[in-house]
């Protein structure tokens, strides 16, 4: 029997009031094995205090073929950022 | 796609580099692009495989637990950043099984340096401070090369691969200022690794086939040669201070160029270690695939566990 280990994206919080980000992935046979893999791989120095994994097939991702149709739209909506509006140079506090 | 439409992918693919943005996995990417860096990458992460072996000799026999904590910790630190590349390698859709089998075959190469001996404590002190000295000044440009995983782990790597160094100069300063017997310990290992660690920056550049090719693609942002120098000019200092001699006659200082002036390296051997025939290629492979193969009950244990408990939580949810 030569089955490799599935794949698992891990995600690490760095220090309480931070979201998880994505470190890296790893191997291993199951969730359980993929935290403690991770705990070793990913956090020898301190780099966080709390772990997620998800095993990588159950991610699914926009494909940059089609990263024009969506997000380029957004380029052209500047009227949804604050600078886009003229207001008097006195104007404070806004 | 016809070849006329892939020569416009490639310009604009080329163009995105030379503007310093980041390819990600699943961006298109040239077929050679993808290859060179299934190649570069497979080969650092088996050099960080490797590297374990010749270091993981002397954990058992380090002369103090001070030495010993830190040897450990470097030699897990290359488990480890052998694990980063190989994960970052594997999203350019190779397998890690497909590049295990490549190292094993010898269709993989891994870095020569680790073909040669560890015969004393004080080649932990040289492997330090000149191995991972080298690496270092090979590494860093690579936290900003244009491949955004391989950069990624690189950053990880970097940040990391000091310490390797400063633990092996600790070893050679306490040798070298040490017993008679303890600093001849640390000049024998100066002498052996030293040349090694020269070839370590690769082939001169006029022998060097894929430095143009590189360089565009940001995997290399200095030629070998000037690598080489740098390497040179900020080790040679660091041995004088400890009272330590490089072992080449020609070493001098050129005042013109503010560099040093070095001998002739043995090119020779540098490619008969390439090709196999340097002092540990046998053992070194021997003792990956034996662990590699002795491990295979374990990893077959470890996924049917993982089924069956998979099977019993879906029982129990009926």
């Amino acid at each position: 029997m030569k089955k490799e280990w599935p794949l698992w994206e891990i995600f690490v919080r760095s220090k309480n009031g931070l979201e998880h980000r994505h470190f890296g992935s790893l191997h291993a046979a199951d969730a359980e094995m993929a935290l403690e893999n991770a705990r070793d791989v990913y956090t020898r120095r301190k780099e966080g205090v709390s772990i997620w994994v998800v095993e990588s097939k159950n991610i699914t991702a926009t494909n940059p073929d089609n990263n024009g149709e969506l997000f380029e739209p957004a380029q052209d909506k500047v009227y949804r950022h604050p600078t886009f509006y003229e207001l008097p140079d006195e104007v404070k506090y806004m | 796609m016809s070849e006329a439409q892939i020569k416009i992918l490639e310009e604009q693919f080329e163009a995105r580099i030379a503007r310093d943005e980041k390819i990600e996995p699943k961006d298109w990417m040239p077929e050679k692009y993808r290859k060179t860096h299934i190649r570069q990458m497979s080969q650092h992460a088996h050099s960080e495989i490797i590297g374990m072996l010749p270091e993981g000799n002397w954990i058992s026999r380090a002369p103090s637990l001070r030495r010993k904590v830190a040897l450990l910790a470097k030699v897990q630190d290359e488990g480890g950043h052998g694990l980063y590349l190989y994960s970052a390698t594997e999203t350019l859709g190779i397998t890690r099984d497909e590049m295990f089998e490549q190292l094993h075959t010898g269709k993989a190469k891994y870095s020569s340096i680790f073909n040669y001996p560890t015969v004393s404590w004080a080649d932990m002190g040289a492997i330090g401070w000149l191995v991972d000295g080298a690496a270092i000044i090979n590494q860093v440009p690579l936290c900003s090369t244009s491949f955004g995983p391989y950069a990624r782990a690189m950053v990880r790597v970097c940040k990391e691969e000091s310490f390797h160094q400063r633990q092996g100069y600790e070893i050679m300063v306490k040798l070298a200022g040490g017993a008679p017997e303890q600093k001849a310990m640390a000049q024998d290992a100066l002498n052996r690794w030293w040349w090694p660690a020269l070839m370590m920056l690769g082939p001169t550049d006029a022998e060097s086939v894929h430095t143009a090719q590189s360089m565009k693609w940001k995997l290399k942002r200095k030629t070998n040669d000037e690598l080489r120098q740098q390497f040179i000019d900020q080790t040679v200092p660091q041995a004088e201070l400890i009272g330590l001699t490089i072992p080449d006659e020609d070493l001098k200082w050129n005042e013109s160029k503010k560099s040093y002036d070095f001998g002739e390296i043995d090119w020779d051997e540098f490619w008969q270690v390439v090709k196999g025939h340097g002092p540990c290629n046998k053992e070194r492979m021997s003792a990956r695939i034996n662990a590699w193969e002795n491990g295979q009950w374990v990893r077959d244990a470890a996924m049917k566990h993982a089924e069956k408990e998979q099977d019993r939580k879906e029982k129990q949810a009926v």
